[in-house]
Parts: structure tokens; sequence; C-alpha cells
């Protein structure tokens, strides 16, 4: 009984939470997803991993990090010039470089980054060409 | 109608807390009984078995057991400030119930000989005199015997391994993939020649009774070597021998020379007799285990077929498939296992990252049959069961990596893990 009760409430308070989001935040068309997914198998997959989660001490995990949901002009900066010193994420060191990826097109920058921050459980706005453009135009 | 939906909410959050809770209490019971059943969840041949000696000791990497039966375990990460564990099991029921901490490094590389104690940070090693109890005389005080090896992350795992010429030998690994001149990056050149050479990839060696060496006092015994981690000196042939994690990404970097089928297979996890003045080839060239050959590599104008100058390298004794990721190489010197484990391998896989998007494979260790200080047979999983399930394995989400091997006083062999922090024992006691 309590058990159905909870679930109740917890059904009926993530819809009420969805659709506060949902008005906030609109979800990026499955056409760009579908492109992102795809630029990711191709650049990001190797190291990231198919569900985002990196691979402990060496690749970090695309999960709600502060790069990955937080402002778009550090994620085009850190995906197109790459990291090379060693990055910290909560407890875990993570030692292998970061490429830099300055070869992507700003479609396929904007398309990964896209479906990045709508994937693995994240949830931020969608890259567009044009923060892509801006981004690259100040890293020259 | 806001405050109406935090409430419902709230009670939803408490109720899920405490599910969760009941489910995280049952989780862990079960996981206590999985390990202290049969072979502590280890899968072994015909008449071992396996016991977990200590758990949840963090990142332990490389391993040694003293004549006395003490365990010393080197962290990768400190553990409330101290670098190497010392494991005491005193009342003789196989756990180790006495834990005691020193050093204040972490590291990979942990070596007995001749009454002293080494251990390695990532950029030097250090040494303990053993005292008449044969214990660490002065915990605080090690002798500072190499320092100031390169040390930038990535590779810098100084595996460590003793000859009985009053030689230390050091893996120092190339921080770098394949020596490109921005690395692991797509279109960036190989380097030629490749500076890191210098320094690094390669497997260098120092008087294990000398304060204070670097560079300019040590002998880089051989090079062309990417990463060591599991170096040995095999006592029966008296050479050295060194496991090689081959290199990374032939796919992602060159996806028209190579499928993402034969990125999970290539290159081969090189098995090295290592000789004064090696060349293995890193970075210019990498073993192919399916066409038996030193290639070229594509940063290098290879193309996945010509040899180039490679022909011209030292080949490995043997090879195993791509990105296993040897952690450590044991060889058997007891009486206590059957007789076609003497003198044979034992080689400790910590498992692969970079076969995705293909399954991941490893997370086991291996025995390799030798004679007369060469391979004799094929290779077999000796101990398995590590990884989980086999999707854990596939995913990658492995429960335990092993990462460091020890040969007990007893003729047991000791597996540690960096990823729970466990240590397995592992006995025969026949059919
Ligand atoms: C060769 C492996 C590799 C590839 C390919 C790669 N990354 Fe990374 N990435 C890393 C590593 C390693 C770091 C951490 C760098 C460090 O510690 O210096 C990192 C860091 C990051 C970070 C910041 C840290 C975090 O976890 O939030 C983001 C964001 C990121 N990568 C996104 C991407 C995206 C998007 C792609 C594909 C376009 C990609 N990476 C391709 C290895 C890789």
């Amino acid at each position: 009984m309590i058990n159905r009760i909870c679930f109740l409430s917890i059904l009926l308070g993530l819809f009420f939470v969805s659709i506060s989001a949902g008005l906030q935040q609109k979800k990026p068309s499955p056409v760009v997803m579908e492109r992102g997914k795809k630029v990711y198998e191709k650049e990001c997959l190797g190291c990231h991993q198919a569900d985002g989660a990196g691979t402990p001490r060496m690749n970090p995990p695309l999960i709600k990090t502060k790069w990955v949901i937080g402002p778009k002009e550090q994620l085009i900066k850190v995906v197109m010039k790459g990291i090379t010193d060693p990055l910290t994420i909560g407890d875990d060191e993570y030692y292998n470089p970061m490429p830099a990826h300055t070869y992507m097109t700003d479609q396929d920058i904007s398309d990964v980054l896209t479906y990045v921050r709508n994937s693995f459980g994240n949830k931020a706005s969608a890259v567009t060409v044009n923060d892509v453009k801006a981004v690259r135009a100040k890293l020259k | 109608m806001k405050r109406i939906t935090q409430n419902i909410l709230a009670a939803g959050i408490v109720c899920m807390i405490a599910l969760q809770a009941c489910a995280g209490d049952t989780a862990q019971v079960k996981n206590k009984t999985t390990l202290q059943g049969d072979n502590a969840g280890l899968k072994l041949p015909d008449g071992f078995d396996a016991i977990v000696v200590a758990e949840n000791l963090g990142r332990a990497r490389h391993i040694v057991v003293n004549s006395n039966g003490d365990i010393y375990v080197k962290l990768e990460r400190l553990k409330d400030g101290k670098g190497i564990l010392r494991l005491r099991d005193a009342d003789g029921d196989g756990k180790a119930e006495q834990i005691t901490a020193f050093g204040n490094y972490p590291g990979t590389g942990i070596a007995i000989k001749n009454g002293y104690l080494y251990a390695s940070s990532n950029s030097g090693i250090y040494r303990y005199k053993l005292n008449e109890k044969n214990e660490v005389a002065n915990v605080d005080k090690p002798e500072n015997i190499v320092k100031d090896l390169a040390d930038h992350g990535e590779h810098n795992a100084k595996s460590i391994t003793l000859d009985n010429a009053g030689n230390i030998y050091v893996n120092i690994g190339a921080f770098s993939n394949a020596c490109q001149v921005q690395n692991r990056t797509k279109g960036s050149p190989g380097q030629d020649p490749c500076p890191i050479l210098d320094v690094a990839g390669g497997i260098w060696q120092f008087k294990a009774d000398q304060l204070n060496q670097s560079y300019p006092q040590g002998v880089r015994y051989c090079t062309g070597i990417r990463n060591t981690v599991g170096i040995t000196w095999n006592e029966q042939a008296n050479e050295l021998y060194a496991m090689q994690h081959g290199r990374d990404d032939l796919h992602r970097l060159f996806d028209s020379l190579y499928t993402e089928q034969q990125n999970a297979e290539l290159p081969a996890e090189e098995m090295f007799l290592v000789k004064k003045g090696s060349n293995f080839g890193w970075p210019y060239c990498y073993y192919d285990q399916i066409q038996h050959k030193k290639l070229l590599g594509p940063e290098y104008g290879g193309n996945g077929k010509d040899e180039g100058r490679c022909a011209g390298f030292d080949k490995p004794i043997y090879a195993f498939p791509g990105h296993l990721a040897p952690n450590a190489l044991l060889f058997y010197t007891g009486n206590k296992f059957p007789e076609k484990y003497k003198n044979g391998a034992f080689i400790a896989f910590h498992g692969s990252w970079n076969r995705a998007p293909e399954p991941q494979a490893g997370y086991f260790v291996v025995f390799l049959p030798f004679k007369n200080g060469l391979p004799d047979g094929t290779w077999e999983v000796f101990a398995d069961g590590f990884a989980g399930s086999e999707q854990d394995r596939a995913s990658g989400k492995a429960k335990y990596r092993p990462c460091g091997l020890a040969q007990g006083p007893d003729g047991s062999i000791y597996v540690s893990d960096d990823n729970a922090g466990n240590i397995w024992k592992i006995s025969y006691k026949g059919k």
C-alpha cells in the first residue's frame, strides 16, 4: 500500500516537473539528435564510450559535468582545442589528453554537442552552428 | 498549486530513499556472500581455490609477498595520506586482519630483494631496509634511490623489478599514444625521430643501492617500448621480460585503413624478452598478431600491410589480442601448482577500453606455458570472473580489475585489483 502511494506520488511529481521543464527547454529535434549521435560514434565514442561514462583514470564521463552542461562557449573550446593537463572530476583524476578537433565542421560540432548535452541523462540547451562559428573566430 | 506539487514530490522522494536504503542493504549482504562463497567469485581450473585476503583497500596496484607472508601493496592513490599497505594474517585464517600503512607518495611498483623493500612513485624509486624481524625498519625514512623520471600523467606507472647483479629496472612509459606532434589527434603526423624516446618509451636500469640517481646515472636498457606495466626478472632464464600495452585508436585515427573490428583486435599486446640494447620499434611500428609481422604505423606512412623499416626491430616472443592491458607478469617458481605451471607465465590483464564500440575484453589472469625461457604452447584463461557478468565485461564496467601478481612463500599466488581494492589468494588443493 505504501509502495503504491509512493509510486503514485512520484509519478505525479515527475509529471509536474516535466511540464515545467518542458516550458523552459525545447527538446532538440530527432533529426539533429540522430546526426549528433553519428558524429559522436565517429569522433568521441572510442574514448568516452557509448554511454558517455568514460573509462576510469583515462577518459572522463560526459555526464552532467560542468563542461558538458555548463556554458556553451567553454564546451565548444574544449572540443576544438582539447585539454592536455590532467583534470579532476569529483575525486577522480583523468590522465589521458583530450585531442583537439579543429578539423571538425561547425555543423558536426554543433550536432555532436547538442547530442551530448541531451543524452546520457544530460539536459541542456542546443549548441547552434552560430555558437560554434563565434568560438572558432575567437580561437583564430 | 506549486506547494502541492512540492509536497507530493517530497513524499515521493522520502519513499524512494527509504526503499533504496533497504535495497542497498540487501545488495551489500549479497555481495559479501558471493565473495565468501566458492572461490570468492572467481572461476579457476579444477583443483584450485581462491579466498579474498582483503577488500576495499583502494587502488591496489602491484603487490609483493615477503618470506614471512606479509603482503605489501602499492596504492596509486593515497589512502589517509599513505601509499603503501602492509597486510598481515596473524591468526592464520587466510584473511589479513592487521593492516598498517606508510609512505606518502602514490605509485605502482613494489618489490623485495636482498633485505630491502623497493617502491616507486610516478617519478622515482625508494627503498626501505627490512630489520631482523623482517619488517620495514624505518617507515618514514626511505632511501630515495632514483628521482626526477618523466611523469606527464599518461603512462606514468613506474613498475620495477630487480636482477641478481645489484640492478633495478624501471618502466618509463611513453607519455603519448604514437608520438604524434599532437597526441591522439586526427591528422597530426608522427614525429620522426620521436623525441620522447630520449627520456621515456623504454626500460631504464639503475643501481639498486645508490642514492639520488636519475637519467645521467641510469642506462637506457631497452627502447622502442610504449608502456610496459608488467615487467619482471625471470630467475630461470636470468633475463628481463616485459608485457607491452600496444597503441590505441587505429580506427578512430585512420578509419580508411582499419575497421572497428580490426581496431578491437589490433595491435597485439606484445610479450618481450628484453636484452640490453633491444629496440621494439615504438612509435614507428606495431605488431599485427594475425599477419605475424611488425608493421609500419599509419602515422609513419604505414597502411596496415607494409613492414617498411619495421622488419629490423626486435620481435615479441608472444602476442596477445589487442587492448587487453597486461599490468603484471609473474613467472611461477613454486612447487605447489601442477607441473605444467612450473616456470610458466601468469599475466594479469587489466581489461580494455579502446575496443569500443566492439565489446570490451580482458579483466582476467592468463597462463602461458614456458620452456627454457620461451613460450611453449598457447595461452589460457587461468582466473576469470573479476568483471562480474559478461555484460559488465562487454561494457567495460568491470567490478574488479586485475593489476598485480605475486607469489607467496607457500607456493600460492596473489592477485590485486585496483578498482575495488581486493586481494585474492589462489592455491592448489588437488583434484
Ligand atoms: C582520444 C580520446 C578522446 C576523444 C576522441 C575525445 N575525448 Fe573528450 N576527453 C578525453 C580526455 C582524456 C579528457 C580529459 C582531458 C584531461 O584530463 O586533460 C576529455 C575531456 C572532455 C571534456 C571535459 C571533461 C568532461 O568530462 O566533461 C568534454 C566535454 C569532452 N571531452 C567531450 C568530448 C567530445 C564531445 C568528443 C567528440 C567530439 C571527445 N570529447 C572526444 C578524451 C577524448
